[in-house]
């Protein structure tokens, strides 16, 4: 062995460039609004550019509802509901949505190269976790269609009606699959209102709803800011909310729709627990942690920004932790070789540049990764704060970004505490090779999901939601008909 | 049971985002089974899901350009060109090392392989028609590949081989008395053949298709490199499933995390089944971002196979000259 070696450099071997083709993505230069099986131009005549977060360029011009075009939008989904869908059998609502997951994966290229152009996500992540798990839940819910009799729900449940979906910026294509694949087996019809900065995939989401000749008006697509969104929620033609996004925004849409006869929703905010034993298999522990708030730029409303470690380990997590942090690769999100793409917004990377600052404030740690960062578009390295407290900012608030905390703990119960002591609950994690100390754990963690040795994973089989200021109401599984049901 | 060093176990308590590699050797004296069994004990356990979603993630690394040049000539480097069969003749191993010293005459700047690996009869053979090129010559001994025989054949096997001009042995640890808990016995016979080995190093095959489970790969690679091994070697390539990339990264990271606590870099060698410059590739990648540049050489790592040289070549070529030749380009050897 060499006197001289010091140490190993990981990722010697630099990766040549390996983009994959932004012209997949066929963008038009400018999209309607999809109103009864048609793109047309919004009443005001007002556009919106929608950019690409990884270079601040426009990819195309989107079109502004106004409060004219909701009303015009929720018309034609009660139309479609009264004269066509709620006659149409739960055996041929399933065919369609059997055609819409075979025709996402027939796109699946261009839809992933979309995803990350407006979101600004790694390719990877687009074309191997975003569209199909899209395309997985059209798939799940296509089974169910016919079978809603069978799901639990007592006889012959019938639909809500029209349904206003409202979906974040942070998994544009699957939030929509969520909210549209079980509101149409269940028998309504929708109108979806795609987030402001990330409108395209769900452009195109309607453009193969044309090709699987869903009847016109069953699902109504509408960009536009939040004015549009609110005058979705306002609509007393809609029968139904669902909202994910923002806890703030949460708690004004169910304001609004307090003392009205609209069904609510809402997956909200969240501030995840990785909860990490001693005994934790180490090396797929870490990669959970990293997978748990490095996935989508933390983007992830489940994200696991908490890590709580048992304080024996917690230097050695600690220091393989920095080291693979300062592995991830951050650049250009079609490149796919990279980790961690571009902060989808201006107005986020203010946010998570605000609470970071006061992190270092508040006396924490701060690692930051080394990598280094392009110049145009908006960008935040990997980073992570030690030495973190409860009472901490960056322990309470959620940062909605790349931005991991640390505490420790020393035994099971200050684990379960610390995890509680949230107003979110959404996910948590749990890492220990002992089965029962985990289920022990996971009874007591006041969480809608609770993963063990894994994190961030989802199947439409299973329901996804959250307690407290997560939200109520649950996605993904048989529980997720609930949702667009009268039961 | 015994071990020449006397320094105790060591941990890196320090941040870095490298592997912590030690100035000089430190190992941990192994005086009992009480104490390797607390020793493995302590390792941490491996998920196995966790192992296999990293490692297939991994694979999608896209390596283009320059780097899968760069990457296509390390991976010639690092082949160890095999032939184990019954039907091996002088002749055969003959034009086997004509092939590893030059594997495509018409490109002098192609490197040459590693090391010619063969059965211990035919090192000498070997030895002789590799002469004084920096192709080294390996030998597979202790029953391979079954290893069910005495220890003193085992080591008598060694021997020949060494004095025949082995420089490398490849030995198989024995899956019997690892899958029935005499953890011991597998030490013991490892320590014995590398000091039969004298100055040839030792690669330990821990054959992981018969060990299965990530936890006991994990327990036999610290079990081989406390016995003294040069590299771990996940299969003989005899058994129904050879090397895998999980069971290659759960391996990298028994390298990587016995180089920072016990002061020794031990390489990997992966055999079995590797045919395509696609898979070879892929276990470049996993070196890459699991131990780090250090193992990224053929000192630390080799691949055991036979069939993927002339695929790395057809690569090589493609990457310069845009399209692919015909597969007779290349010797049959």
């Amino acid at each position: 062995m060499s006197e001289e070696l010091t140490n190993s450099r990981l990722g010697a071997m630099a990766y040549d460039p390996a983009p994959e083709s932004a012209a997949i993505a066929r963008l038009k230069p400018a999209y309607g609004l999809f109103i009864n099986g048609q793109f047309s131009d919004p009443s005001s005549h007002e556009n919106f550019e929608t950019l690409n977060p990884a270079n601040e360029e426009p990819l195309a011009s989107v079109a502004q509802a106004s409060v004219a075009d909701v009303d015009r939008a929720v018309y034609a989904a009660r139309r479609a509901y009264d004269t066509i869908w709620s006659k149409t059998t739960g055996a041929e609502r399933s065919k369609y949505l059997f055609r819409v997951a075979r025709l996402i994966q027939e796109r699946a290229r261009e839809l992933a190269v979309v995803e990350t152009l407006d979101n600004g996500k790694p390719i990877r992540e687009s074309r191997d976790v975003d569209v199909p798990l899209a395309a997985a839940h059209f798939f799940y819910y296509a089974g169910w269609a016919d079978k809603l009799d069978h799901a639990g729900f007592g006889p012959d449940p019938k639909p809500l009606g029209v349904a206003g979906q409202i979906i974040p910026w942070n998994f544009p294509l699957l939030m929509a699959a969520w909210k549209l694949a079980p509101a149409l087996a269940a028998g309504n019809t929708c109108v979806l209102k795609p987030a402001e900065t990330t409108p395209l995939s769900a452009l195109l989401l309607a453009e193969i709803l044309q090709q699987a000749e869903l009847p016109d008006g069953v699902v109504n697509i509408i960009t536009g800011d939040g004015a549009a969104g609110a005058a979705l929620v306002d609509h007393p033609g809609v029968d139904k909310i669902a909202f994910t996004g923002s806890t703030e925004v949460g708690r004004l849409i169910q304001q609004r729709v307090a003392s009205s006869h609209k069904h609510l929703t809402l997956e909200l905010g969240g501030k995840g627990a990785n909860i990490v034993f001693e005994d934790a298999p180490i090396d797929e522990m870490i990669e959970g942690i990293i997978d748990g708030i490095f996935f989508n730029q933390g983007h992830v409303c489940c994200a696991g920004s908490r890590l709580l470690v048992q304080e024996s380990v917690a230097d050695d997590v600690l220091r393989r932790l920095i080291r693979r942090v300062d592995q991830l690769r951050v650049g250009d999100p079609l490149d796919k070789n990279t980790d961690v793409g571009a902060i989808n917004s201006a107005a986020q990377l203010a946010r998570i540049k605000e609470l970071t600052a006061y992190g270092e404030e508040e006396g924490a740690t701060r690692y930051t990764s080394s990598c280094p960062l392009p110049d145009k578009g908006y960008w935040f390295a990997p980073t992570v704060f030690a030495d973190v407290s409860q009472s901490h900012r960056i322990a309470r608030e959620e940062i909605f970004g790349p931005v991991l905390s640390v505490l420790t703990f020393r035994t099971p119960e200050e684990a379960v505490a610390k995890a509680n002591n949230t107003n979110y609950g959404l996910a948590c994690g749990v890492w220990s090779e002992k089965g029962s100390r985990t289920l022990w754990v996971a009874e007591r963690l006041r969480a809608g999901v609770v993963w063990a040795n894994t994190y961030n994973r989802f199947d439409p089989a299973s329901p996804f939601g959250g307690v407290r200021e997560s939200g109520f109401g649950r996605e993904g599984g048989r529980h997720g008909l609930e949702a667009y049901l009268n039961v | 049971m015994s071990r020449v060093s006397t320094a105790p176990l060591r941990l890196v308590t320090s941040v870095d985002r490298d592997v912590q590699l030690p100035r000089a050797s430190t190992l941990p004296v192994i005086e009992s089974e009480v104490q390797l069994r607390a020793l493995l004990a302590g390792l941490s356990g491996v998920d196995a899901v966790g192992a296999e979603a990293r490692a297939a993630k991994l694979a999608t690394r896209s390596l283009k350009k320059s780097t899968k040049l760069a990457a296509l000539d390390l991976a010639i480097a690092m082949v160890d060109l095999t032939t184990l069969e019954g039907a091996d003749t002088p002749g055969r191993v003959t034009s086997l090392c004509a092939k590893a010293m030059r594997p495509y005459p018409s490109d002098p700047s192609v490197p040459s392989v590693a090391a010619v690996c063969v059965y211990p009869d035919l090192v000498g053979h070997a030895r002789h028609v590799l002469g004084s090129s920096s192709v080294k010559v390996a030998s597979v001994a202790t029953s391979f590949p079954s290893g069910r025989a005495s220890l003193n054949v085992k080591l008598l096997d060694v021997r020949e081989a060494v004095s025949a001009g082995a420089d490398e042995i490849d030995m198989v640890i024995d899956r019997g008395a690892f899958l029935s808990g005499r953890l011991g016995h597998v030490f013991d016979e490892v320590v014995a053949v590398k000091e039969a080995c004298g100055s040839a190093h030792l690669k330990v095959i821990l054959e992981t298709g018969e060990l299965v489970t990530y936890d006991n790969v994990r327990r036999a690679s610290w079990i081989a490199m406390l016995g003294g091994a040069d590299f771990i070697k996940t299969s003989t390539g005899k058994v129904g499933v050879n090397a895998t990339l999980p069971a290659a990264l759960v391996m990298l990271e028994a390298v990587r995390d016995f180089a920072e606590v016990a002061g020794a870099v031990i390489g990997v060698k992966v055999a079995g089944g590797i045919r395509s410059s696609k898979d070879a590739l892929r276990y470049l990648v996993l070196i890459n971002e699991t131990t780090g540049s250090a193992w990224l050489s053929p000192e630390r790592f080799r691949f055991g196979a036979s069939s993927l040289l002339n695929d790395l070549l057809m690569q090589r070529l493609k990457q310069r000259r845009g399209s692919y030749v015909r597969a007779d380009e290349f010797s049959g050897d």
